[in-house]
C-alpha cells in the first residue's frame, strides 16, 4: 500500500478498519445500488432518455427537489431554534420535548402522513382556519412541504445540539467585553461556529426528503404535473412491471442527490477551512 | 353462462388425487391476496379448515398476505412462495404467468374465468344526494367534484376508469374519440388522486372532500355500514363494468410444497354454497344464481359489460390505457 494513499498517522490498524469499512459499505450500499445501474442499463439509451425526459417525470423531479429544498430550509432555521432552547434553558418538561423531537423518526411515515392530512385538510382542525384565508395545504405542494418538514425535523436539531452543548461561554463573554451586542454576538460569533453542523443537518434533511414516499402520498393528492413526487412515479412504473423504467428514474434521482450531497460537503469543507484560518 | 356449475350446492372437488401430499397430519398454505379481501378470507379460512379437517383428518393452517394487488403480484414474482394467489385483476396474475410460475392458460382452469365472486363499480354520494348524481354523465358536469384513485397505482382505479369509458362508448355508439373526451372531462373534476382505493374512500369519507366517490361495490357498502347510514348512500349507475377478481394456484410453488391437493380444494371451496354465502356476506357478488337471488336487495340488477367485450382483455387494456404514454397519460398532457 502506498503511503500517499493512506496518509497514515501513528495510529495502527488502518488496513484492517478500512477493509471493514469497505466491506460494510459494499454489502449495504454499493452492491444494492450498483444493481440499480445494472437494471437501468438493460434499456437502450433512447429508451432511458425517453423515460427521463417525459413531461410528468420532469415535473415530478421539479416538485420533489423544490419541496425537499424548502422543507430542509425551514428545518435549518427552526431546528437551530429548537436546539438552542433545549441546550440553553432549564424548564419543566424539557426531557419530554427532547423526546418529542425524535418522534418523526420513530413513527411509520404513513401514520404521520395520515395525521397531517386529517389536520390540514379543509375540514381539519388547522385546515379550516387556513381555508378562511384562502390557503389550501392538503392536496397542494404546500402539503408536501409540510410532510417533508415533519420527517426532516430531527436532523438539524440533533446535529446542532451537541455543538451547542460543547460551546464555550467564554467566547460570548469575550465578545461582550469587546462591546458586541447580543445580536452581534449571535450573528458573528455563534452562528459561524454552528454553520458546519447546520449544513450537515440540512443535507441530511434534504436527502431524506427526496426519497420520502409514505407520508407524502396521503397529503399530496398525487395530481399529475402538479403534486406527483418522484418516488410515486417509481411506484407507478413498478405497478406496470416496468422495472427498467423504475430504475431509470431512481438512477437519475440517485445521481442528482449524490451531486447535491457532494456539493454540500464541499461547502462544509470550505467553511471549516475558513473557520480554521480565522 | 357458467353459472350452471357454481349453482350446485355440493362442491365439485377437483380430482382428489391420492398421490403426493395429504399424508402428513398438518399442512400449511399461503394465500397472497389484495387489500379489501382481508376479512372475507379470514372467514373462508376458518370454514375451509374445519371442513378439510373433517374430510381428511388433516389440520390446515392458511397464512394470508395482503397489500395492493400489483405489489402482491411483484412479491410472488420476486420469490414470495404463495400456494394460491387471489388478486384484483387478471393482469396481475398474467404477470406471474409471464415469469413461468403459472401456465399461460391459467384462467381456463377454474369455472367462471377463475373468478368465484365478482364485483362492480358504483357511486357513493353524501346523504340525500344533494348534487342529484344518478349516472355517469352527471360526473362530468361542471362543479361536480369526483374522487377516484390514480389508475397508474391502483387496480380499483383502473376498473373505475374502464367503467366510465365503457359507459361513454355505449352511449356514443362506440365512438372512441368521444369516450376519450368523456373520460378526460371526468378527470378534470377530480381534485385528488389517491394511490389506492382505501385512500380515496378515506379522502371522501373522513376529509369530506368531493361530491361523489367512484368505488368498488363492496368498499361502498363498507363505508355505508361502518361509517353510518345517515351520512352516505349508494347510487347505482345505469351501466357498469363486471369486475372479476381471479384466483389460481401457483403451480410451481404448490408442487414444490406438495400442497397441490389442498390448494385446489381451497379454491374449489370458494365455489361451494358456503363459500358463495361468505362472499355475499362481504358484499362480493356471488357467481351462484341461487345465492345471488337470496341477497338480491344488496345486489341490485345493474347492466354490466366485461373487459373482454369492450377492451379485448386486460393485457390490451393495460397497454392502451395505463401504460406509459397510454391514453391516461394523454389526458394529462399540458
Amino acid at each position: 500500500m502506498r503511503k500517499s494513499l493512506s496518509n497514515r498517522g501513528l495510529l495502527p490498524g488502518f488496513g484492517m478498519t478500512m477493509g471493514y469499512t469497505i466491506i460494510y459499505l459494499s454489502l449495504l450500499v454499493l452492491i444494492p445500488l450498483s444493481v440499480l445501474f445494472l437494471k437501468a442499463s438493460t434499456m437502450s439509451w433512447e429508451q432511458f432518455i425517453g423515460t427521463i425526459m417525459d413531461t410528468r417525470v420532469l415535473a415530478s423531479i421539479r416538485v420533489s427537489i423544490m419541496t425537499s429544498f424548502f422543507a430542509a430550509c425551514l428545518n435549518a432555521v427552526f431546528g437551530v431554534l429548537v436546539a438552542w432552547v433545549l441546550v440553553r434553558y432549564q424548564f419543566a418538561g424539557k426531557r419530554i420535548i427532547d423526546g418529542i423531537v425524535d418522534l418523526p423518526f420513530a413513527l411509520p411515515t404513513a401514520v404521520g402522513g395520515i395525521a397531517l392530512t386529517s389536520i390540514y385538510a379543509e375540514n381539519g382542525w388547522i385546515g379550516q382556519y387556513l381555508a378562511e384565508w384562502g390557503i389550501k395545504v392538503a392536496y397542494t405542494p404546500i402539503g408536501i412541504w409540510v410532510a417533508l418538514t415533519f420527517i426532516g425535523l430531527p436532523f438539524v436539531v440533533r446535529t446542532v445540539q451537541p455543538v451547542l452543548q460543547d460551546w464555550d461561554l467564554q467566547m460570548e463573554e469575550a465578545a461582550a467585553t469587546l462591546g458586541a451586542t447580543r445580536w452581534n454576538t449571535f450573528w458573528r460569533v455563534i452562528l459561524p461556529h454552528l454553520l458546519p453542523a447546520i449544513i450537515t443537518g440540512f443535507a441530511l434533511a434534504f436527502a431524506r426528503a427526496l426519497g420520502e414516499y409514505g407520508s407524502v402520498v396521503f397529503i399530496s393528492g398525487n395530481m399529475p404535473l402538479k403534486t406527483e413526487i418522484v418516488p410515486l412515479l417509481i411506484m407507478t412504473k413498478l405497478e406496470q412491471f416496468d422495472y427498467a423504467g423504475a430504475t431509470a428514474i431512481a438512477t437519475v434521482m440517485l445521481v442528482i442527490s449524490f451531486v447535491m450531497l457532494l456539493f454540500i460537503n464541499y461547502l462544509q469543507w470550505k467553511i471549516n477551512k475558513f473557520d480554521a484560518a480565522r | 353462462m357458467a353459472a350452471a356449475m357454481a349453482g350446485c350446492s355440493a362442491a365439485v372437488p377437483a380430482e382428489t388425487g391420492k398421490g403426493a401430499g395429504g399424508t402428513t397430519s398438518t399442512v400449511e398454505l399461503l394465500n397472497v391476496s389484495y387489500d379489501p379481501t382481508r376479512e372475507f378470507y379470514q372467514d373462508i379460512n376458518k370454514e375451509f379448515a374445519s371442513e378439510w379437517q373433517q374430510k381428511t383428518g388433516q389440520t390446515v393452517t392458511i397464512k394470508q398476505s395482503h397489500g395492493g394487488s400489483g405489489k402482491q403480484s411483484r412479491s410472488v414474482i420476486d420469490g414470495l412462495e404463495a400456494d394460491v394467489v387471489t388478486l384484483a385483476l387478471a393482469y396481475d396474475i398474467d404477470a406471474i404467468a409471464g415469469r413461468g410460475l403459472i401456465p399461460a392458460d391459467w384462467q381456463k382452469k377454474l369455472s367462471d374465468n377463475s373468478s368465484p365472486y365478482t364485483s362492480t363499480i358504483v357511486f357513493l354520494v353524501r346523504k340525500g344526494n344533494p348534487k342529484q348524481i344518478k349516472d355517469w354523465d352527471d360526473l362530468i358536469k361542471p362543479g361536480i367534484s369526483v374522487i377516484t384513485p390514480n389508475p397508474k397505482t391502483s387496480g380499483g382505479a383502473r376498473w373505475n376508469y374502464l367503467a366510465a369509458w365503457g359507459y361513454a362508448l355505449k352511449t356514443n355508439g362506440g365512438d372512441e374519440a368521444k369516450a376519450q373526451e368523456f373520460v378526460a372531462q371526468l378527470f378534470k373534476n377530480v381534485p385528488v388522486l389517491d394511490s389506492g382505493a382505501r385512500g380515496s374512500t378515506t379522502t371522501f369519507v373522513e376529509r369530506g372532500i368531493g361530491d361523489v366517490l367512484i368505488a368498488w361495490e363492496n368498499e361502498a357498502y363498507l363505508a355505508v355500514n361502518e361509517l353510518g347510514k345517515d351520512k352516505f348512500e349508494i347510487v347505482n349507475p345505469s351501466l357498469s363494468i363486471l369486475a372479476e377478481p381471479p384466483v389460481t394456484i401457483v403451480d410451481k410453488y404448490a408442487d414444490k410444497h406438495k400442497t397441490r391437493e389442498v390448494a385446489e380444494a381451497y379454491l374449489q371451496f370458494l365455489y361451494t354454497k358456503k363459500g358463495q354465502e361468505l362472499a355475499a356476506k362481504h358484499y362480493y357478488r356471488p357467481r351462484s344464481q341461487e345465492v345471488l337471488q337470496a341477497h338480491t336487495p344488496a345486489f341490485p340488477d345493474i347492466q354490466l359489460f366485461t373487459i373482454d367485450e369492450l377492451f379485448g382483455g386486460w393485457t390490451k387494456a393495460q397497454k392502451t390505457h395505463f401504460g406509459d404514454q397510454g391514453v391516461f397519460d394523454q389526458l394529462y398532457k399540458p
